[in-house]
C-alpha cells in the first residue's frame, strides 16, 4: 500500500473488531497475495465490509495486526495508506467534474500540472469516458459514475484497490458489462483487488480467490472452483448456490473414498471420510444430478417422484420428492423434465461418485 | 406534493388563517405605505427623487449594506464552526453546541442588546477588566458605534444562520468524506476542498437569511449604535415618528421591501426552501 505502481501483499493476523457488545469480526487471519483478485463474500452483517474498512484504515481493529509488504500498518491512518477505494454508491465529489474527480488524488500528491493532465487523460480513455470530462457526476448514468469511481481509485496507481459492493446499484446487463471491464482493469494494472459482494455468482465469476464470511468469521478461502465443489461446511455449500442435502447412514472409508447408505441404497463417494463417520449429509449440486429410468446396482441412485418444474429457458429446474421424503432439486434439459413430469411416477436420480461431498450431520 | 383535489383543498384550508393574517396585518397596511410614498406631502415621485439625492439617506443606505455584509460574514463564519460541532462533534460536544444555539432564542432581543451595553461600555466588564490587568489605560470605544452594532447583531443572528448550514451538513454523504481521505487527502484539505464546497447551498441560504434580517434590524442598532450608527429601519422610524416626513419614510420602506423581495427571489433560484430548515 505504500509503493505506487506496485501491487501490494497484505497479511491480516488475528484481526478482531467489536462494536460495543457486537462482535463484527473474530480472529481473522488472511494472506492476500500480490496482484490477486480476492473477493470477500458473505451475507450482510457477516463482517466482510468491516474487514474492508479495516484494510482501508477507516475502522481501527480491536485486536490483531495488519501488514502491507511486511510493514505493520495497523495504526497507519487511511490517508497515509492510500489504498484505492470504490464505495457503494460511488461517493464521487458532486461539485467536481469528471476530470477534477479523477485528478483529486494526484493533486493531493502534489503532482505537476502536466503529469496530472496526461495521467487523467490516459485514465479517462482507459475507462471509456472520453467526451464526458467536463460533466458533473449528476449528469452521468450509473455505469458512467462507476467508471469515474474506478478511474479515480486507480489513477494514482495504488498498491491495492478496495471495492465495496460497487455494482449493487446497477441493472443486470450493465452489471455484467462492468464486471468484464473490471476484470480487464485488473489484468491491465496488475494491482491487488479486494472486492466485497454478497452476490455469489459475481464472486465466482471475477475472483482468483473467494473468502467466505458469516457471523464475523472467515469460513473458507479458496479458488472459486474449490469453494464451490469442496465447501468446508454447510453454510458455504448453501451460500454458493443451490444444493441438495441427503442424509447418509453408516459412512465408512472405502476404496478411493467413502461409502454409506442413502435411502437404503449403497452410495459411493470420492471424498475422504476421515473426519466424518456414521451419519452424515451428502451434498450434491442440482446440475450434477441426472434423471434416469433406472439405476444399476453399481451406480449412485435413489428413487424419486417429480412434483413441480420451473422453466428457465436453457434448462428446467425440477423439484422431486424421494421415497423417504427428502426434497431434491435438479437442473435438467427441458425435454427430460417434461417426460419425468408426464410419467407422474417414479424416476431415478443418479450422480457420479466424484460429485457430491460429505458434511457433518446437522452441523453448520 | 401532488395530492387529490380534496387533499389540496384541505392544505389550503389549513394555511388560510396564516394567509389571511398576512394579508390583513402586512399586505394591506403596506399598500397604505406605498400610497403615502407617492402622495405625501404632495402627489408625485418627489420622495423617490429626494431619496436619490439626499446625502443622509444615501449614507444610511450604504452603512446598512456595509453593516449587513460584515454581520453576514461574521455570523455565517461563526455559525459554520458551531454547526460543524453540532452536527459532527462527539455526543457531549453536540449537546453543548445545541445549548449555545438554543439559549439565545429564550432571551429577548432587548435584554441581549442591554447585555452587550453592560459588557462593552466604557465602564463595562471588558474595559474595566482590560484596565485592571493594565492592558489599556483609556477605555476602548466598543459600543455606541458600528463595532457594537456588528457585535450585537451577529450575536442575534448566529442561531438563525445555523439551521440552513445544519441542513446542508446533515444531508451530506459521509462516504464522500471517507473517499477523500482514502485517496490521500488530509483532514484539513478534505474540509476545505470537499466538505465546504459540498455545503455551498447551506452557506448561500445562511448568508441570505442573515443579510436580509440585517437589513431590517431596528432594536439592536438603535441601542448599541447610540444614534451614531443609524441603520435604515431606525431612519424610517425617525422619519415617521420624530419628524413629520411620512412620505420619505414610506418611500424608504418601499425601497427596502422591494430590495429584500429581489434578494429572496434570487435566493430561491439557488436554494430550495426545504434546504433552509
Amino acid at each position: 500500500m505504500q509503493q505506487p505502481g506496485r501491487a501490494a501483499e497484505i497479511k491480516a493476523k488475528g484481526i478482531g473488531k467489536s462494536f460495543g457488545s457486537f462482535r463484527a469480526l473474530d480472529n481473522l487471519s488472511l494472506d492476500i497475495g500480490r496482484g490477486e483478485f480476492l473477493t470477500l463474500l458473505g451475507p450482510s452483517g457477516s463482517g466482510k465490509t468491516t474487514f474492508l474498512m479495516i484494510l482501508a484504515g477507516f475502522v481501527q481493529p480491536s485486536e490483531g495486526k495488519l501488514f502491507s509488504d511486511g510493514v505493520d500498518i495497523t495504526n497507519r491512518p487511511a490517508e497515509q495508506r492510500a489504498a484505492g477505494m470504490v464505495f457503494q454508491g460511488y461517493a464521487l465529489f458532486p461539485h467536481m467534474s469528471v476530470e477534477q474527480n479523477i485528478a483529486f488524488p494526484l493533486k493531493v500528491r502534489k503532482k505537476s500540472a502536466s503529469e496530472i493532465k496526461s495521467r487523467v487523460g490516459e485514465m479517462v480513455e482507459r475507462v471509456g469516458l472520453k467526451g464526458h470530462e467536463k460533466k458533473l457526476p449528476a449528469q452521468l448514468s450509473g455505469g458512467q459514475q462507476q467508471r469515474v469511481a474506478l478511474a479515480r481509485a486507480l489513477v494514482f496507481e495504488p498498491g491495492v484497490l478496495l471495492l465495496d459492493e460497487p455494482f449493487s446499484a446497477l441493472d443486470k446487463s450493465l452489471r455484467g458489462q462492468m464486471q468484464a471491464e473490471m476484470k480487464r482493469l485488473h489484468q491491465e494494472t496488475g494491482t491487488t483487488f479486494v472486492f466485497v459482494t454478497h452476490d455469489q455468482s459475481e464472486a465466482l465469476a471475477l475472483s482468483s480467490r473467494v473468502a467466505i464470511f458469516n457471523h464475523g468469521k472467515l469460513l473458507q478461502v479458496g479458488r472459486p472452483d474449490e469453494v464451490y465443489d469442496r465447501p468446508a461446511n454447510r453454510f458455504v455449500a448453501e451460500f454458493l448456490g443451490e444444493i441438495n442435502m441427503l442424509p447418509v447412514k453408516g459412512v465408512r472409508p472405502a476404496d478411493n473414498g467413502a461409502t454409506g447408505l442413502c435411502e437404503d441404497r449403497a452410495v459411493n463417494m470420492r471424498c475422504k471420510a476421515e473426519a466424518i463417520k456414521g451419519d452424515a449429509i451428502l451434498a450434491i449440486r442440482p446440475e450434477d444430478m441426472s434423471i434416469a429410468p433406472e439405476a444399476s446396482i453399481n451406480e449412485n441412485g435413489i428413487a424419486a417422484t417429480a412434483v413441480a418444474s420451473t422453466y428457465l429457458g436453457a434448462a428446467t429446474k425440477l423439484d422431486l420428492t424421494t421415497r423417504q421424503g427428502a426434497r431434491v432439486t435438479v437442473s435438467v434439459p427441458n425435454e427430460v423434465a417434461a417426460a419425468a413430469l408426464s410419467k407422474g411416477n417414479s424416476v431415478w436420480l443418479t450422480w457420479p461418485a466424484e460429485k457430491g461431498f460429505l458434511l457433518p450431520d446437522g452441523g453448520q | 406534493m401532488r395530492g387529490t383535489l380534496s387533499d389540496r383543498m384541505g392544505a389550503a384550508l389549513l394555511m388560510a388563517p396564516l394567509l389571511l393574517f398576512l394579508v390583513l396585518a402586512y399586505a394591506w397596511p403596506f399598500l397604505g405605505v406605498v400610497k403615502w410614498s407617492f402622495t405625501l406631502p404632495t402627489p408625485g415621485l418627489g420622495q423617490y427623487h429626494a431619496l436619490l439625492t439626499d446625502d443622509l439617506v444615501q449614507s444610511v443606505f450604504i452603512r446598512t449594506l456595509r453593516i449587513a455584509a460584515i454581520v453576514t460574514l461574521v455570523s455565517v463564519t461563526a455559525a459554520y464552526a458551531i454547526t460543524v460541532v453540532w452536527v459532527r462533534g462527539s455526543p457531549v460536544q453536540r449537546v453543548l453546541a445545541e445549548f449555545c444555539i438554543l439559549v439565545p432564542f429564550w432571551i429577548s432581543v432587548l435584554t441581549r442588546a442591554f447585555g452587550w451595553v453592560a459588557l462593552l461600555s466604557n465602564r463595562g466588564l471588558i474595559n474595566t477588566w482590560l484596565q485592571s490587568i493594565g492592558f489599556i489605560s483609556e477605555p476602548l470605544t466598543l459600543v455606541r458605534n458600528e463595532f457594537g452594532v456588528i457585535v450585537g447583531m451577529s450575536h442575534f443572528l448566529i442561531p438563525f444562520a445555523v439551521f440552513p448550514l445544519a441542513s446542508a451538513m446533515r444531508s451530506l454523504d459521509e462516504r464522500v468524506l471517507l473517499a477523500a481521505r482514502g485517496l490521500g487527502s488530509s483532514r484539513m484539505r478534505t474540509f476545505w476542498t470537499v466538505f465546504v464546497p459540498m455545503t455551498r447551498s447551506g452557506i448561500i441560504g445562511s448568508a441570505m437569511i442573515t443579510f436580509v434580517f440585517s437589513l431590517g434590524f431596528f432594536v439592536t442598532p438603535a441601542i448599541l449604535g447610540g444614534g451614531r450608527s443609524v441603520m435604515i429601519a431606525e431612519l424610517i422610524y425617525l422619519r415617521i415618528f420624530q419628524s413629520p416626513d411620512w412620505g420619505l419614510g414610506a418611500a424608504i420602506s418601499v425601497v427596502l421591501v422591494v430590495f429584500v423581495g429581489a434578494l429572496m427571489a434570487l435566493l430561491f433560484r439557488y436554494v430550495k426552501p426545504k434546504q433552509l430548515v
